[in-house]
């Protein structure tokens, strides 16, 4: 166990360290605190002594070192663009984000488990099939256009007139197909505050509401892949020996259904969900920038926009050693969870 | 019926193909077919373009200001000259869907070339030599995968804008967005063709092939790699589905195509905007295209992996 | 009354090129405490006939015909709660790969505690006293550990005893035991096959023993089956079928095995292989492969070739073959029949 946990962490600190070179590269070759620093008539000269002056001639790795110094002070200097610190910067606009990520992946555990292990218990059920046709082509919409369509139907309405609208049972069903809309599809609306920069939607239903049109959103991507996964690695597990011993046994075939077989489901699922947290990085950057959602995903895109070079590296240092971390959380769960991996540091 | 004598060659590529398992399930296949006839008809209607569209969206003498925001056909107040409608700048909608699936497929096309050679190259030397070479590439692939190949692409094209600049990056936009795209999604391949490489490598005929003295290069391109072919061909389905999208997303987020020379993604990113004063065509219309174009290609790719995978009993 | 009662069991599988027989026409009986044993190539059908017994074939496969009874009911036809009553517990199975059967998720005692509780209203406690028992019976050592353990924390050998002791915990009345000894070391089949048969004699518990190993099935059962194509070909007690098989096929299947062979020849083998269930030639299906099957003129025999043999007594064997039956039926007497029968097709070979 130890062994393993040795090892995670190890690759956790290598790849925070591969971010962090990036990261400084970039800020190293395209940022210029000189230019942001002074205005426009300061003389060439005076600016080639204020480059020595901060030691911005120095060698790469002495540079580095002072960045990966204030780094671990989380002082990464001051944004272009807001003139703050970008930590300050960052912080207020991560509560956002990470609200947004946490009703999604509420979501996204809340449904797929269930669905995914009916449709892996009777795969050629009308149901089954409905959840599998709506995940490839869940799958094959890209997040954004979910984003845009969900919009379109819940926040602005829509008009279908396929019936006769002169019709009573016409109009009728006219007006079941179509939609007011009237959620809430830009920012974040009311919040609620908690404490320093933390801001909540969950405090009021309002609130509440702002976040179901984003939330579904992003989890509209992730929630086929997961119902699939799940219905595909049951699958695979009903088929095995041990299933067969326990129905050999007289177990009952709800306790064999959630127990033999989910506990085994879920292990390459973790492993899988682990994976994925990457995606839902990016994944939410294209989110917040549809509804307006301001997160750091918006604030990173506006950096770009703006060139704000040291928020751009903030964000890139930040958002990756959160991700680092979760990384290697779900990694030590599956260490945990996976009775093969206890003594050995790795699978038996 | 048969020629007494019969030839002793051996039967030609399109005579091995024609009685292949994979024609014959394909043929079996309705759903298999549909979306092979509706891919081919997208494609050919892309390259089509010029000739297919009824005017040029790039062609600033054909657009009429005053025929902005022109609903579709089935819609009152619609133009019957503009089929699905008009966008915010006059120009025919159908025109710059054909126009704009065009640059999504060739980019998408071209992003999956050079994630193929890429990965296929690197997975080679990675199987093949094993050891250290192994070890680093397949570090750097598992790590650039934990991130995701979209964060990737964002990341790379951030810089790419940043340190050139927006005009430079309009101009070049689709070979830089083959070379992000391309960079992002090469460990898909080289992870595949590694794990074929080291299936075949333990296999005799790279015994008998080293033995004969034929250099590493040559027994990895020309013996070991013709073996591998069958997975590259399933997951270059999805990674041509996935480019696609991933284009789509970066010029949603204005990292990739710009207005002047729009793909699909930047379409529906331009469209967005009007998408609240009702012009709901301008954004959603190109969106179905994508959709379908994504659908029908993830589709052909699952069937495809079913085929070309051992016949496991289905029950 | 037999214990159990198997009548013109018939399994198919619905298969996408067409139906496939697994199981033709299978009888047989099995006694209080008797230990039957069941061989035959792979593919003949034994494991088949082996899950057919508790329904446990899954789809494509099901019981087309045929009936078994266990203790006076019905099995084919009962509701599955209520075979599950009787699934380990009064009937256990046990598998062939000890790896694979246990869950590798859980641990020994989750899985023998859960197999107590299914079946009995019993506290944890006591379930565990009672497993603690039957891994002592099977000799294991240290068992309080062992119920905390995982599966692939222990030995192949020690994980088969404890699914023999798994099989063992609701003092069922019949073993089912397929292959129990093919997936393991050579040294531990000895081990594990003569622990089962001192637990089979000591609790008095029923034994079907399924395998293609003559001398595991020698050693350890009481009467034997012998399966081919999906049929039962011959059966009767298993010293008989050993030391005097009467069946062309049997007959083949002792002889090749090494004890029987020269020094320094050739092993002596079957020609031809097993037919797949799909493809059965008609008649007796094992005709195109039998050195009997020629009449005088060498050609095929017409009954051979067209009609399935049906059992017919020879001393204390049933034996599905024409040409057996030819020779039964040619005997003067009955008494001293079988001595000369043995004898005449023996010198035939």
């Amino acid at each position: 166990m130890i062994a393993f946990l040795i090892k995670r962490l190890f690759h956790a600190f290598l790849v925070m360290f591969i971010i962090s070179v990036i990261s400084f590269a970039i800020q190293d070759n395209l940022g210029d605190p000189i230019q942001q620093m002074v205005g426009q008539s300061v003389p060439e000269s005076e600016r080639a002594e204020l480059r020595e002056e901060l030691g911005l001639n120095d060698p790469f790795m002495v540079q580095y070192l002072r960045f990966a110094k204030n780094a671990a002070q989380f002082d990464f200097g001051y944004s272009y663009f807001y003139g703050e610190p970008t930590i300050e910067v960052v912080l207020r606009h991560l509560p956002a984000t990470l609200e947004l990520v946490f009703a999604t992946t509420l979501l996204i555990m809340l449904f797929s488990v269930p669905i995914g292990v009916y449709s892996a218990i009777k795969p050629r059920s009308p149901l089954s099939r409905l959840f599998m046709g709506v995940s490839i082509v869940g799958i094959s919409i890209p997040v954004f256009l979910t984003a845009i369509v969900l919009i379109q139907i819940f926040a602005i309405g829509v008009q279908f007139t396929p019936f006769p609208v002169d019709t009573g049972w016409g109009s009728w069903l006219n007006g079941a197909l179509s939609t007011d809309g009237g959620m809430p599809a830009y920012g974040r609306g009311d919040v609620v505050h908690v404490f320093g920069t933390w801001s909540t939607n969950f405090a009021s239903l309002e609130g509440l509401s702002y976040l179901v049109l984003p939330a579904i959103s992003l989890a509209s991507i992730m929630l086929p892949l997961f119902i699939r996964l799940i219905r595909a690695e049951m699958l695979e597990v009903l088929q095995s020996e041990y299933v067969k011993f326990a129905k050999a046994k007289g177990i009952s075939m709800r306790r064999i259904y959630f127990l033999h077989a989910l506990k085994n489901t879920m292990l390459p699922v973790i492993t899988v969900g682990g994976v994925q947290i990457g995606t839902l990085v990016a994944y939410t950057i294209l989110t917040e920038t549809v509804f307006q959602w301001p997160g750091v995903g918006l604030m990173f895109l506006d950096a770009i926009e703006r060139s704000d070079i040291p928020l751009i590296v903030t964000y890139l240092m930040i958002v990756g050693l959160i991700f680092v971390i979760t990384n290697t959380l779900v990694d030590l769960i599956y260490g945990l969870v996976n009775p093969t991996v206890k003594l050995t540091g790795k699978p038996a | 019926m048969t020629t007494a004598s019969t030839s002793s060659k051996a039967p030609s590529r399109l005579a091995r193909f024609r009685s292949s398992y994979l024609l014959y399930s394909f043929k079996r296949d309705w759903i298999a077919q549909v979306c092979f006839a509706v891919f081919v008809a997208l494609v050919l209607a892309a390259i089509l373009a010029p000739w297919l569209s009824p005017m040029n969206p790039y062609d600033l003498a054909q657009i009429r200001i005053l025929d902005s925001e022109l609903p579709p056909f089935w819609i009152d107040g619609s133009d019957p000259q503009y089929l699905l409608g008009t966008d915010a700048q006059g120009r025919d909608l159908l025109s710059t869907i054909l126009y704009g699936a065009r640059v999504s497929l060739i980019i998408g096309f071209g992003a999956v070339i050079l994630q193929a050679l890429l990965g296929v190259t690197f997975g080679l030397l990675a199987g093949y030599l094993g050891g250290r070479v192994d070890a680093f590439l397949m570090r750097m692939a598992d790590i650039q995968l934990s991130f995701s190949t979209l964060m990737v692409a964002i990341i790379v094209g951030a810089v790419i804008k940043a340190s050139f600049g927006g005009a430079i990056y309009s101009e070049y936009a689709v070979f830089i967005l083959v070379l992000i795209i391309g960079l992002a999604e090469w460990p898909q391949y080289a992870r595949t063709v590694r794990a074929s490489v080291l299936a075949e490598r333990s296999k005799e005929y790279v015994d008998a092939a080293r033995v004969m003295g034929f250099r590493a290069k040559r027994i990895m391109f020309r013996h070991i790699l013709p073996n591998t072919l069958s997975p590259i061909f399933v997951i270059s389905t999805v990674q041509i589905a996935n480019a696609i999208i991933s284009e789509a997303a970066l010029s949603f987020l204005g990292l990739g195509m710009p207005e002047t020379q729009p793909s699909l993604g930047s379409l529906i990113k331009s469209g967005f905007d009007y998408l609240q004063s009702g012009s709901w065509w301008i954004t959603l219309i190109p969106g179905g295209v994508l959709v379908v174009l994504v659908l029908v290609i993830n589709l052909l790719g699952d069937w495809l992996r079913d085929v070309m995978n051992p016949r496991l009993y289905k029950g | 009354m037999a214990l159990l009662e198997v009548s013109n069991l018939d399994v198919r599988f619905a298969l996408r090129q067409g139906e496939v027989k697994a199981l033709r026409d299978v009888s047989f009986t099995l006694d209080r405490g008797e230990r039957l044993g069941i061989v035959g190539e792979s593919g003949a059908g034994k494991s088949v006939a082996a899950f057919t017994i508790l329904n446990l074939i899954a789809k494509p496969g099901y019981i087309a015909d045929g009936s078994i009874r266990f203790d006076g009911r019905e099995l084919t036809t009962m509701k599955p709660r209520q075979l599950q009553q009787i699934r380990g517990n009064k009937i256990s199975m046990i598998f062939q790969d000890p790896m694979m059967t246990l869950n590798p998720v859980l641990t020994i005692g989750e899985q023998m505690i859960e197999c107590l509780k299914a079946h009995r209203r019993i506290r944890s406690r006591d379930a565990r006293e009672i497993a603690l028992n039957k891994l002592r019976q099977v000799y294991i050592p240290s068992p309080e550990r062992r119920l905390d353990q995982y599966p692939h924390e222990l030995s192949g050998g020690m994980r088969q005893r404890i699914i023999i002791a798994i099989a063992l915990l609701l003092d069922p009345d019949v073993i089912v035991a397929d292959e129990p000894t093919t997936a393991l070391d050579v040294t531990i089949q000895a081990e594990i096959m003569e622990l089962l048969l001192e637990l089979c004699e000591k609790h008095n518990v029923a034994l079907i023993l399924i395998t293609h190993d003559l001398g595991v099935v020698s050693q350890v059962t009481q009467r034997t089956l012998v399966m081919y194509a999906g049929r039962v070909i011959e059966q009767g007690p298993t010293r008989e079928i050993i030391n005097d098989a009467q069946h062309p096929y049997t007959q083949g299947l002792i002889n090749a095995l090494p004890q029987m062979a020269t020094p320094g020849q050739r092993l002596n083998q079957i020609p031809g292989s097993m037919p797949s269930l799909a493809n059965t030639p008609p008649g007796c299906a094992f005709h195109p492969r039998c050195s009997f099957s020629d009449d005088a003129n060498g050609e095929r025999r017409r009954d051979c070739r067209e009609v399935i043999p049906t059992f017919v007594r020879s001393g204390n064997c049933d034996v599905a073959c024409h040409m057996v039956r030819e020779l039964v039926e040619s005997r003067p007497s009955e008494s001293d029949a079988s001595d000369d029968n043995s004898h005449k097709h023996r010198e035939a070979l």
